[in-house]
C-alpha cells in the first residue's frame, strides 16, 4: 500500500440552477486574457446536450481518453506513442476553433460614435479573433435549457443505446444542467500523450498542471483529453487548462468557481488513495469500473491507512483534513457521488450527485408523492428512461448504480420530512440500508453544512512556499528535476 | 567584396545563430514553441503541413549527402559522375518538389485565413518566411535551370569544397564567387536564415520530442528534498 492525496471535488447536481456564475467568474479570474478568448476552463451545459466543444463525448470522434486494447492492455485511444510522433505534422484528431465556438465581443462604440439618423445605433457582434462582423451562430451555451433541442440534445452521445421514441418523450421530461471543470485525473491521458512531458501531475495533492516553460505546443493533449479541458493558447500557441485554481487551494481557499456558486452545490476536499490499486482498477471491464474506482478510495478512519500516510510523507494536518473530507464522505461513505463517463478509464477526480429533482418531478406527474420515499423509489424503477442516459453519462451504463444513488437521496428526503413532521418511519431508514444518523448527517452535509464542512482544504505548509513557487515559475535553468512515476 | 561574403558572413552568421540559441533558451522558455495555428484552420494543414516538414528533411538530407561527402568518396565506393550526377539532381528535384508543395500550400492557406492569424503571424516569423522563400527558390531555381535543363553544373570541386572548407576553418571564399550568381544568393539567403533562425518558430526543430519514446507515462512532480 502506497497513499497518496488527492484534492477532488463533488457536485450535487440537484442544486445547480445553470446559472452560470462558476464560468463567469472563472473567466475572469483565469482566461480574460488575448489568446484564450474561447475558453472556458469551466463551463455549465445542459444534458441532454452537445456541449462545448460541440460533441465533445463523442470518443469514436475525437479519439480522448484510454481504452482497453484485444488483450486487455490500457491504450490511449489516439494512438500509441510512435503514432503520435508520426502525426506531430498535422493531428488529425484536433477540434478546431469552430468546434469550440468562434468568440464575438460588441461593437459598443458605434453606440457612441454613430452620426445621428432616424434609426436607433445597434452594437454589431464582431469576432474577437478577426476583428470583422460575425453572425453568431454557435456559442458555449447555445443549446442551454434544450434550446433548438431537435438540432443539438437530438445528437447527445449519451442516447448510446436508447431508441428513438425514448429519447423524444424524454427532452419533454428531463433537463439538468452539468458544470465542468477539468478532472485532475488519477490517469490523465493529456499527460501520458505530451511529447514534451510538460504537463505533470503533482505528486502532493494530485493537480494536473501545464508547465509554460516546457509546453512546446505538439498538441497532443488536446486530443488525448477525452473531457476537452485543455485547451491551446491562440497566441502563444501553448497548452492551458484548469489549475484547480492552485494559489488559492495552497492557501487554504476553495476555488473560484467553488467560492462563486449560488447553489452552493461544490464539495472540495481530499481523498486517500492506494497508489499500488490504480492499475488494476485501469483493467477491468466497463461494467465494473465504478467499483473498481471506488474501490481505489482508503478510508482515512482507518488506523493502519494513517500510519501508511504518514509514513508515505503526508503531514498530520492533511491526514486530519482527509478524515474530515466531504468527498470521501459523499463518494465512498454515503455512495452518493458518481464519476463523469468512469469508462474513459482516466480516473476523474471531480465526481457528480445525480439528479433527483427530475425524478420529483416524474413521480408527481405519475401521482405519487415526492416526499414518500416509497413512492420515489417506485418512480426511479419505473423511469427506465432518465436512468439509462443518466448511467451513460456516470456510470458506464450500470442503472443499478445510478439508482441506488437516487434511492439514497430519496431517502434523505423522506427520513427528514417524517422526523419534522414528528413521524420518523423506520421503512425510510430500512429501504436505504442506512441507519437514521447516517441519513441525518447525509441531510446535513447536502442542505446546511458551512463553508468550514464543504470546503476541507488543507493549506500548504509555509516552510514549503519556496518550494512550491518553484513548481509554476521561476528560472528554466533551476528547473526541478521531473519525477519518474512512482 | 567576395572575401566579406562567402569568408566572413558564415561565420558571423553562424555565430549569431548560436548565440541567438543561448540567449533564447536562457531567456524565452516561454515563447519556445512550434507555435502551431492547427486550431485555427486544419483541412489545408493535414496536407501542407506534411509535405513541407519532410519536404525539409529530404532537402536538409541531400544537403548533408552533397556537401559533406567529397566527390573522392563516391568514386571509390564505384559510383560513376555520371550516375552520381543524375542521383543528385533527380533527388534533389524530388525533394525540392515535395517541400516546395508544403510551402504553396501552407502558403495559400495563411493567406485564405488571413484574418484569423492576424494575432498569430509575428514579424520576425514573416521575416523568415521571407528568407526561406528566397532560400529555396533560388536553389530549386539554380538547381532546374543549370542542372536539370542547362548544361549542368558542377558544385562538387567548388562549393562543396568552399562548404567543408568553414567548418575546418580554412575558408575559400574565391570558390564561391566562382559559382553561378543563383547558388550565391541561395547560400547568401540560407546564411541570412541560419542567423535568423533563433529569434524565430523555427526553434522548435531542436525540440524534437524523442525522450517521448522512453519516459513513463504518467509523469509525477515532487518537491527536492
Amino acid at each position: 500500500m502506497r497513499v497518496r492525496a488527492q484534492l477532488a471535488m463533488v457536485m450535487n447536481l440537484d442544486k445547480c440552477i445553470g446559472c452560470s456564475t462558476c464560468s463567469v467568474t472563472c473567466k475572469q479570474t483565469w482566461t480574460n486574457r488575448d489568446g484564450v478568448e474561447y475558453v472556458w476552463f469551466n463551463n455549465v451545459e445542459t444534458k441532454p446536450g452537445i456541449g462545448y466543444p460541440r460533441s465533445w463525448e463523442d470518443q469514436p470522434h475525437w479519439r480522448g481518453g484510454w481504452r482497453l486494447d484485444r488483450q486487455g492492455r490500457l491504450r490511449l485511444r489516439s494512438g500509441g506513442r510512435w503514432r503520435r510522433l508520426a502525426r506531430i505534422f498535422a493531428n488529425p484528431d484536433l477540434p478546431t476553433l469552430d468546434d469550440y465556438y468562434e468568440p464575438a465581443t460588441y461593437d459598443f462604440d458605434n453606440l457612441l460614435s454613430a452620426p445621428a439618423s432616424d434609426q436607433m445605433p445597434v452594437a454589431r457582434p464582431l469576432s474577437a479573433v478577426t476583428g470583422r462582423p460575425l453572425r453568431l451562430e454557435w456559442g458555449p451555451n447555445w443549446d442551454d435549457d434544450l434550446g433548438g433541442s431537435a438540432l443539438y440534445a437530438a445528437h447527445d452521445p449519451n442516447w448510446a443505446g436508447l431508441s428513438q421514441s425514448v429519447q423524444r418523450s424524454f427532452e419533454t421530461t428531463f433537463m439538468f444542467h452539468l458544470p465542468r471543470i477539468c478532472e485532475h485525473c488519477l490517469n490523465p491521458a493529456c499527460v501520458a500523450a505530451c511529447p514534451s512531458g510538460a504537463i505533470y501531475k503533482r505528486q502532493r495533492d494530485g493537480l494536473v498542471l501545464v508547465d509554460q516553460d516546457k509546453c512546446r505546443g505538439w498538441r497532443m493533449c488536446v486530443t488525448a483529453c477525452p473531457y476537452k479541458k485543455i485547451y491551446l493558447n491562440r497566441t502563444t500557441a501553448k497548452a492551458e487548462k484548469c489549475t484547480f485554481c492552485f494559489p488559492r487551494v495552497e492557501a487554504g481557499l476553495p476555488t473560484v468557481c467553488a467560492t462563486t456558486c449560488v447553489g452552493r452545490l461544490r464539495y472540495i476536499g481530499l481523498v486517500l488513495y492506494d497508489l499500488d490499486r490504480v492499475e488494476p482498477a485501469l483493467a477491468v471491464p466497463d461494467d465494473q469500473l465504478v467499483a473498481a474506482q471506488r474501490g481505489l478510495f482508503l478510508d482515512p478512519a482507518d488506523p493502519a491507512v494513517a500510519a501508511q500516510a504518514l509514513a508515505d510523507g503526508l503531514p498530520p494536518d492533511w491526514l486530519q483534513a482527509a478524515q474530515a473530507s466531504p468527498i470521501h464522505a459523499l463518494a465512498i461513505r454515503h455512495g452518493v457521488a458518481l464519476p463523469l463517463h468512469p469508462e474513459y478509464r482516466t480516473l476523474p477526480m471531480v465526481w457528480y450527485i445525480p439528479p433527483l429533482s427530475p425524478v420529483l418531478d416524474a413521480t408527481a406527474a405519475l401521482g405519487g408523492d415526492n416526499a414518500s420515499a416509497d413512492d420515489i423509489c417506485q418512480a426511479v424503477a419505473g423511469l427506465r428512461i432518465p436512468l439509462a442516459y443518466l448511467a451513460n453519462l456516470f456510470t458506464a451504463g450500470d442503472v443499478d448504480l445510478v439508482a441506488g444513488a437516487l434511492m439514497r437521496l430519496a431517502a434523505v428526503r423522506s427520513h427528514m420530512r417524517s422526523v419534522t413532521v414528528g413521524r420518523p418511519d423506520p421503512a425510510d431508514t430500512a429501504a436505504a440500508g442506512r441507519s437514521a444518523a447516517e441519513l441525518e448527517a447525509l441531510y446535513r452535509l447536502l442542505a446546511v453544512a458551512k463553508p468550514k464542512d464543504r470546503y476541507v482544504i488543507p493549506a500548504a505548509h509555509r516552510e514549503e512556499a519556496a518550494e512550491l513557487a518553484q513548481w509554476t515559475s521561476g528560472c528554466p535553468l533551476d528547473r526541478l528535476p521531473l519525477g519518474i512515476a512512482p | 567584396m567576395s572575401t566579406i561574403l562567402f569568408g566572413v558572413w558564415p561565420y558571423l552568421a553562424g555565430a549569431v545563430c548560436l548565440v541567438g540559441h543561448v540567449w533564447r533558451w536562457r531567456f524565452d522558455q516561454f515563447g519556445w514553441t512550434s507555435r502551431t495555428s492547427q486550431l485555427m484552420e486544419k483541412r489545408w494543414l493535414a496536407i501542407g503541413s506534411p509535405l513541407f516538414h519532410l519536404g525539409a528533411l529530404m532537402v536538409i538530407g541531400g544537403h548533408a549527402l552533397g556537401l559533406l561527402v567529397p566527390a573522392s568518396a563516391t568514386r571509390a565506393v564505384g559510383l560513376s559522375d555520371h550516375a552520381y550526377h543524375l542521383v543528385a539532381v533527380g533527388g534533389g528535384v524530388a525533394a525540392g518538389a515535395v517541400f516546395a508543395a508544403g510551402a504553396v500550400i501552407l502558403t495559400i492557406r495563411r493567406f485564405l485565413s488571413r484574418a484569423r492569424f492576424r494575432l498569430s503571424n509575428r514579424p520576425a516569423d514573416l521575416v523568415m518566411y521571407a528568407l526561406l522563400g528566397i532560400t529555396a527558390g533560388f536553389g530549386l531555381g539554380g538547381t532546374l535551370v543549370l542542372n536539370a535543363f542547362g548544361q549542368g553544373y558542377d558544385y562538387r570541386p567548388t562549393i562543396a569544397v568552399w562548404f567543408r572548407g568553414l567548418f575546418v576553418l580554412d575558408p575559400r571564399p574565391e570558390l564561391m564567387a566562382a559559382a553561378p550568381w543563383p547558388y550565391q544568393v541561395h547560400v547568401l539567403a540560407a546564411l541570412a536564415l541560419i542567423a535568423w533562425w533563433p529569434f524565430t518558430r523555427l526553434v522548435h526543430v531542436w525540440s524534437v520530442p524523442l525522450g517521448y519514446l522512453i519516459r513513463p507515462p504518467i509523469v509525477y512532480r515532487r518537491p527536492p528534498s
